[in-house]
């Protein structure tokens, strides 16, 4: 058994974050990774980081354009914290060494991006994700953390109280990928999971093969709420082929959409009559593909970005990896043609309902980034404001988990009996009382020793791997995970509707029944991606039918979220969050209102107009 | 195009009367010409198109596959596929044992280096159009085997962390909100140093490296570029990060033999990095006098 007094489990923007932040308080801290901490997601994050930086702007503004870009489902304490410690983040960033794009005095540039009141993202060039994975990387290296890579997490040792609110969580257990090793990890003062989006539930995403949404499974399956799950961000700039992005800093710059005739649709079919490419993405992405359904898409399937106006100057100081992106994956060249693009999955708004510190209701369990919802992003994601959530939100976690003196949250968790909840009337699935092996939430614990209990969870998490892994033949996890993939595209995409919201939990209780008989067909122990990746669609399975839950119980249209029966917002009904907790059944529906009054002032939900 | 009959390029002779602008625009012409060919062709024949993998396999621990082999896959062709596409393919439908890593799929985790066809290459970069039939698909050369296509990359991990790949500046302004200020000509010096993303590529491509294992090799030495070149690091790091380079298996065991830079899927001109790292070298040591 290993041990430590925190451990912060993947390796991306938000892990590296809360690792630092809990090293700096004094802590041993691990990050366990299934990845190699540079090869993690962040890396692919291209446009920017908001932050209040400059004259003229200031956090209530970034807050309140937040919480506006939201459609009011941010929970205020969150919005505020967010915009009030985000400037002192970036500007830790640049301390330690960040290749920031900079102005002719040397200071950091910021650019324009969607729904924000004041040009304040900072970016480094089209690869700020990258640059900030490399830099917050460094860090962990010089201070000497200790990394697990290549160490799969698949389970969380808490304690079993009937109650979710009244379990601890001591520690994880992981296995080695190399060496095929089981092992035990004790975290003394808490985990954090920072195991980034679940954009894998989609045959078209951004995200890369490894988001897999594990972290967000893992606590669900410990009695932790999702929350907003159905919130789903689709990006409007995605190249069709491969799903890969292109950052809304093109249109930041001045990029310009087209349709087929050649119309700026977005200001000349009234989308965004102010606003126009830079409304929020929810907007921009309905827009297009309402142009390809009436018509005047491209191939009946994209529209075009144009940057070609900006000039090559411009577009190689500020966005020259979209140049080399659009040739690599779409054999397009950005300084000679429009770019093809259409909406694809991009971010998860939802996910571990946790407070302002990251805390989840299980005491010492943390969730931080984009697995996390501590509500700050509510039904739409400004672009801009993932990346410096990570920092944020990572630093916080990390730090009340090595023990800092923080005060009270305002957002509660965990879920309540008084709640009020929603009967679907839909066939759902329990997770564990489905999966192919000895699975569920907490294992039955002999005594209450932290030590005892992570060793029983690794001797499950054994008993279990071992049984799928001596079953001989079965169901091929691959054509589950695309069969999902499939009808999440197409049932729970931009445009939503009842029916096809029904048939998406049906093709998903029926992906649960295969599943059941799913075997892995490599036996060895050594580098088994095969083991992997079945684990894996099972954190897929419970992840989409809570998006697919959410879809169907809001109807209403709000943020991100379009019912096509439900055409309005309905602010009496729905300023209130969608949780899905599963405690040893069924998986429960219930709401908890929004929390729209913040620091300086209470946000009235307003009409969002671009 | 088909992915069974490899394109040979043959050099003709110019006819010496012509000036050498019309010979330029010829030979512009008939590239043209020949690239307009291929895609009319490609267009033709991609439907029902098949390309054939040769997979190299091993396994340290099952029967059977712990002696080295290649696998072969037949894989349906789709324009705009790549490497990887094809190897996730084959992976999903034929064997699910076949493992390699990757994540991204666009070119920046780093994860996916392969030995293409005989060259280091990102496998989500590498259009299946691209090359010549059967594509062969290795691990990296010059590092251990893990599984099939998956590499040790501890040894180049390791490198990577001996040149202090962090920024060490003497201070940082007192402010919270105070910002290092950084000329943008600076940055720009700096900036392709920043782009690498630790596939290992070079590493692999390095003779030197190959031969002496304690050389600190390109992607190392082009971390260390990085931060050398940066005008806000300190002065006394500057020279400990000499130090370190100036080791005997720092830049001076380089011998410009450029395959690092010709393999680097990131542009990185990690040779030239190398070179300037030398020319500060001597002007440092010059200073003693």
């Amino acid at each position: 058994m290993y041990e430590h007094d925190v451990i912060v489990v993947g390796g991306g923007g938000a892990g590296l974050r809360a690792a630092i932040a809990a090293h700096e308080e004094g802590a041993d801290v691990a990050i366990v990774t299934k990845l190699h901490p540079v090869r993690s997601h962040t890396g692919a994050a291209e446009g920017g980081i908001n932050a209040a930086l400059r004259d003229g702007d200031s956090w209530q503004d970034h807050a309140y354009d937040t919480m506006k870009g939201s459609d009011y489902l941010a929970d205020a304490p969150a919005v505020d914290t967010f915009a009030q410690d985000a400037p002192e983040e970036v500007i830790q960033l640049e301390h330690w060494g960040m290749p920031f794009s900079r102005e002719d005095d040397g200071t950091v540039s910021q650019r324009p991006f969607g729904g924000l009141s004041f040009p304040r993202t900072t970016y480094a060039g089209a690869e700020t994700g990258h640059h900030m994975l490399h830099t917050l990387y460094e860090q962990v290296v010089k201070r000497g953390i200790e990394v697990y890579d290549e160490w799969y997490v698949s389970q969380l040792a808490v304690t079993d109280e009937d109650d979710p609110n009244e379990r601890d969580c001591h520690g994880v257990v992981a296995w080695d990928v190399q060496s095929g090793e089981i092992a035990g990890f004790r975290a003394h003062d808490g985990v954090i999971l920072a195991t980034g989006g679940p954009g894998q539930a989609y045959d078209h995403t951004t995200n890369a093969v490894a988001n897999t949404g594990d972290g967000v499974a893992l606590a669900y399956r410990a009695g932790v709420p999702m929350e907003d799950m159905e919130m789903i961000q689709f990006h409007p700039t995605t190249l069709p082929s491969t799903g890969v992005l292109i950052s809304e800093g093109v249109r930041g710059e001045g990029g310009i959409l087209y349709n087929s005739e050649g119309e700026r649709f977005m200001f000349e079919y009234g989308y965004a009559t102010n606003d126009g490419e830079l409304a929020s993405r929810d907007v921009v992405a309905r827009a297009e593909l309402t142009e390809v359904q009436e018509g005047r898409g491209i191939e009946d399937e994209y529209v075009y970005l144009d940057m070609r106006h900006l000039g090559e100057e411009r577009i190689t100081d500020r966005l020259e990896n979209i140049l080399h992106l659009a040739r690599d994956f779409e054999g397009v060249d950005g300084l000679e043609e429009p770019m093809p693009v259409k909406p694809g999955q991009h971010y998860a708004m939802g996910g571990i309902e946790v407070d302002e510190h990251g805390e989840t209701c299980i005491d010492g369990l943390y969730a931080a980034g984009e697995c996390a919802c501590v509500s700050l992003h509510g039904g739409n994601r400004l672009g801009g404001n993932a990346l410096p959530e990570l920092l944020v939100y990572g630093a916080r976690a990390g730090r009340h988990a090595a023990g800092a003196d923080m005060p009270e949250p305002k957002i509660q968790t965990g879920p309540e009996p008084d709640a009020e909840r929603e009967d679907l009337g839909v066939p759902v699935g329990a997770p564990g009382a489905r999966d192919a092996a000895v699975d569920g939430g907490a294992v039955e614990h002999p005594d209450s020793d932290p030590k005892a209990i992570v060793e029983a969870t690794a001797e499950s998490e054994r008993a279990r791997i071992e049984t799928l892994l001596e079953r001989e033949d079965g169901v091929n996890h691959a054509d589950v995970r695309s069969d999902l993939q499939e009808s999440m595209t197409e049932n729970v995409n931009v445009f939503r509707e009842e029916g096809a919201l029904k048939q998406a939990l049906e093709d998903i209780q029926d992906a649960r029944e295969r599943y059941q008989d799913v075997y892995v067909a490599d036996k060895s122990r050594t580098f088994n991606t095969d083991l992997q990746h079945t684990i894996e669609t099972r954190n897929l399975l419970d992840v989409a039918e809570a998006i697919t839950m959410g879809a169907l119980a809001r109807d209403e249209f709000r943020g991100a979220h379009w019912r096509k029966e439900h055409q309005e917002r309905k602010d009496d009904e729905y300023l209130k969050h969608t949780l899905v907790s599963w405690n040893d059944g069924e998986p429960e529906l219930w709401y908890r209102p929004v929390i729209l009054e913040g620091d300086e002032q209470t946000y009235e939900p307003k009409e969002r107009s671009y | 195009m088909s992915t069974q009959t490899p394109e040979t390029e043959t050099e003709t002779e110019q006819p010496s009367s012509t000036s050498p602008q019309q010979r330029r625009m010829e030979k512009k012409q008939a590239k043209k010409d020949q690239r307009e060919a291929d895609e009319a062709a490609a267009a033709n024949e991609i439907q029902g198109e098949t390309v054939e993998l040769k997979v190299f396999r091993y396994d340290p621990e099952i029967e059977g596959k712990e002696e080295p082999r290649f696998d072969s896959f037949t894989v349906p062709f789709e324009k705009g596929m790549t490497v990887l596409d094809a190897l996730i393919y084959a992976r999903d439908e034929y064997d699910s044992s076949l493992t390699f890593r990757h994540s991204c799929r666009q070119a920046v985790c780093g994860s996916d280096a392969f030995f293409v066809n005989g060259r280091q290459r990102l496998g989500c970069q590498t259009q299946i159009a691209d090359l010549d039939g059967p594509v062969r698909v290795e691990p990296l050369p010059h590092q251990e085997v893990v599984k099939d296509l998956v590499v040790e990359m501890d040894h180049f991990y390791d490198q990577m962390e001996s040149v202090d790949p962090f920024f060490d500046p003497d201070e940082t302004p007192d402010g919270e909100l105070e910002e290092q200020r950084q000329d943008r000509e600076n940055r720009e010096n700096i900036k392709l140093s920043t782009r690498c993303i630790w596939c290992g590529a070079c590493m692999s491509s390095c003779n030197i490296a190959a031969g002496d294992n304690k050389y600190l090799g390109p992607a190392a030495i082009n971390k260390a570029y990085r931060f050398y070149m940066d005008e806000r690091e300190g002065e006394q790091k500057r020279q400990e990060r000499l130090e370190i380079i100036e080791d005997e298996h720092g830049v001076w065991r380089c011998q410009t033999q450029f395959s690092c830079t010709n393999v680097c899927p990131k542009d990185i001109p990690l040779t030239e990095h190398i070179q300037e790292l030398k020319r500060e070298a001597v002007k440092q040591n010059l200073k003693f006098w």
